[in-house]
């Protein structure tokens, strides 16, 4: 137990070295406005993310949070704002980013193997027109041992569950080697097993300095799950750390009336369970 | 063997070769990048800019004033390519869905290709004739020169797509997330999209604008059933591509009657047709068989199933049970249970005793209890976690007692616990 903490205090001071370090937040997002067909969809988003931290995008469905995950990642065009990465404009600081699309956003009756998805993570590295090297090889090989599914590197991706799916997803942001990570709805039609894979790899990450935004869609498990959070109905209703931000009366704003007593019945049940699987 | 087909087969005349060679040359481009256009889902846009293509040809025809072969195709390649621009401008700047602006770039493109046509048909020039065979094909009045042009024109879209695999493949698998990693997506959608006009254009000349479609994704579709690479599929597209132009040729050949453009799309046709049946894996065949066996299984697990649980009832897990009593329990046709118990016997999971009555072997009490177990526990699953009706779990564990596989029956125990009895109380047998 004592030498247990005393390695993560050693981490977390190696955490804290890191950010002073770099001292500059991973992600800042300014006045950022999108709009599809002149219909706002995210309205004026300005937040800055603090280094090492677990993030969650949090509000309802249409609530823009893909949306502000495409922004970011330029892949929707910005109707105003913009974006820095550790200071700098995405297009220099694309290598420090890794993407976790939506699992349903692929064919995953694509004709390839689980290692050629994964080695695409490497594409970004390797460069246009070049050939992989070995060491890529390795490098997304690391990463479907890091996600628990080494045994499926030769698999066809057709043939993988709804969770398989998801890691080989994660395996390909792992193998971009970053240092900030958005990922778009992974906890989405995952089993329970992947799901708790999925965390801890989260929190290795983090002990290792990684700033990962995850857009979650489970309001029980965010206190669990996350350090901070980011409220977003079109708008960003509040971003904080948890304690602060994952309130009552700021879901209640968040949500509007959509946050009703079923949700509350859900979350309730949720918490018992839990309870029952302590004792 | 006959000599004319000799001289076939050895290319020995020189018309010959420059059919077969140009028919072959002529579609293998068209397959390699057709495969693309399949995984994307776009398999009518090459259709849409086949169409396009026409305008271009008669345009170029009226300012050159001769069927310049290099001339058309440039005509060929400006207004296919501008198709494709319309087509991708009308989806991005307008609420028109991509069906429809598909739809309505074809027919604009083509009916405007008519037209001119028409227009260069009615003023009479001497060199206009043989225009129309843009509509159908060409590819048994090719000459070496035609097939110089395009064969070359071929041989480099290989090339392009050989040097350019991993970034083509990477966009056709996820557009996104291309952009994310900072690769120039319009521009590779560009290449991609210069790719396929330049197939289209160099494909028309073998089988003419209406079959074009079938050029591009008949191969694909064919070359799909039999692998889960990329690569693989676009070198057996290919391989496709050439034995439809190869036969289509060699079919013309023979009855000179018959053109050679839509004989190539026949056989092209047949190859996928052949494919859809034998392919192992995906072909239709290879499921029906597979469906066959899942239905022989099935029928010799609920025998078992029901034999075991008669023997729960009584107390006797050995004793012997006539058709009738079997019946009582599980309504199964005689003539499906005898069949099933016949190849239970064989299987060695049960015993036939005198008197038609059957008994349960070793073997076949362990697997009958084997189901009962993945069935008895599916139903204590659903109750407990999925939180369904008691007397609605049945069913469902019908099928799904079939498919666990021993890996998540163990998980299954482990969750649930080792449950004593099911949600109808009656006793769980474990080993």
């Amino acid at each position: 137990m004592k030498f247990n903490e005393s390695l993560s205090g050693e981490k977390k001071e190696e955490v804290e070295q890191r950010t002073a370090l770099s001292g500059v937040p991973p992600l800042e997002v300014h006045d950022l406005t999108v709009s599809y067909h002149r219909r706002p969809v995210l309205w004026d988003i300005d937040f800055a993310t603090p280094e090492g931290k677990l993030i969650a995008i949090v509000g309802p469905n249409g609530a823009g949070k893909s949306t502000l995950i495409k922004g970011i990642m330029g892949l929707v065009p910005l109707a105003s704002g913009y974006v820095k990465i550790y200071g700098e404009d995405l297009e220099r600081a694309r290598s420090r980013v890794g993407y976790v699309p939506q699992r349903n956003s692929v064919d995953w009756d694509f004709p390839t193997s689980v290692l050629d998805v994964v080695m695409m993570g490497r594409y970004g590295r390797i460069g246009l027109f070049r050939r992989p090297r070995d060491s890529d090889r390795d490098v997304a090989m690391e990463a479907l041992r890091q996600v628990g599914i080494v045994d499926l590197a030769k698999r066809q991706i057709s043939q993988l569950s709804g969770g398989q799916q998801q890691r080989v997803f994660i395996a390909r942001a792992l193998a971009q080697d970053a240092d900030l990570y958005l990922m778009d709805e992974p906890f989405v039609g995952v089993d329970a097993a992947t799901e708790g894979a999925i965390i801890e790899l989260l929190r290795e990450m983090r002990r290792r300095g990684k700033t990962v935004i995850v857009v979650h869609h489970d309001l029980g498990t965010v206190r669990e799950y996350f350090d901070w959070v980011l409220l977003l109905n079109l708008r960003l209703v509040a971003f904080g750390p948890l304690d602060e931000v994952f309130t009552d009366t700021l879901l209640q704003q968040t949500y509007g009336g959509r946050l009703n007593l079923l949700t509350k019945v859900a979350e309730l049940m949720k918490e018992q369970e839990r309870g029952r699987d302590l004792q | 063997m006959n000599p004319e087909l000799l001289d076939f087969f050895l290319l020995r005349d020189s018309s010959i070769r420059t059919v077969v060679l140009g028919s072959i040359l002529l579609g293998v481009g068209s397959a390699a990048i057709g495969c693309f256009a399949l995984l994307r889902k776009r398999a009518l846009v090459g259709d849409a800019v086949a169409h396009a293509v026409l305008p271009g040809v008669a345009l170029a025809f009226m300012i050159v004033g001769t069927k310049d072969p290099l001339a058309l195709m440039i005509g060929a390649i400006v207004t296919g390519w501008f198709s494709m621009v319309s087509m991708d401008y009308i989806v991005r700047k307008s609420r028109i869905r991509e069906d429809a602006a598909i739809g309505l770039t074809l027919s604009v493109f083509f009916g405007l290709g008519i037209l001119l046509l028409t227009h260069i048909q009615h003023s009479g020039s001497a060199n206009q004739t043989g225009l129309d065979k843009f509509l159908f094909g060409q590819a048994a009045s090719l000459l070496t020169k035609d097939v110089v042009i395009f064969g070359s024109v071929s041989l480099l879209l290989l090339l392009i797509i050989l040097f350019s695999f991993k970034e083509l493949k990477l966009i056709s698998f996820d557009p996104d997330f291309t952009k994310a990693i900072g690769f120039p997506a319009r521009f590779l959608e560009l290449l991609m999209t210069t790719l396929l006009v330049l197939a289209v254009v160099v494909g028309i000349q073998a089988v003419g604008v209406v079959l074009m479609a079938a050029m591009l994704i008949t191969p694909a579709a064919a070359a799909r059933y039999w692998t889960e690479r990329l690569g693989v599929m676009i070198l057996l597209s290919s391989l496709f591509g050439i034995v439809s132009g190869y036969g289509g040729a060699f079919i013309s050949y023979l009855e000179p009657k018959m053109p050679t453009g839509p004989w190539i799309v026949v056989v092209a046709s047949l190859t996928f047709f052949f494919s859809l049946l034998v392919a192992p894996g995906r072909g239709v065949i290879a499921r029906a068989l597979r469906r066959r066996q899942n239905v022989r299984v099935t029928l010799a697990e609920n025998i078992l199933k029901t034999m075991h649980r008669i023997g729960e009832v009584d107390g006797n897990l050995q004793g012997e049970r006539s058709l009738k009593e079997i019946q009582e329990y599980r309504m199964i046709p005689l003539a499906t249970l005898r069949r099933g118990l016949a190849r239970l016997v064989s299987d060695r999971y049960v015993q036939e005793r005198v008197g038609d009555r059957w008994s349960l072997t070793p073997e076949g009490i362990a697997r009958g209890a084997r189901i009962t177990r993945l069935h008895r526990l599916w139903e204590v699953y659903l109750t407990e976690y999925v939180r369904i009706a008691p007397d609605h779990v049945h069913d469902d564990a019908e099928s799904i007692e079939h498919v666990l596989t021993p890996e998540l029956e163990r998980e299954l125990e482990g969750l649930l616990n080792r449950p004593e009895s099911d949600p109808h109380q009656q006793v769980i047998p474990y080993r």
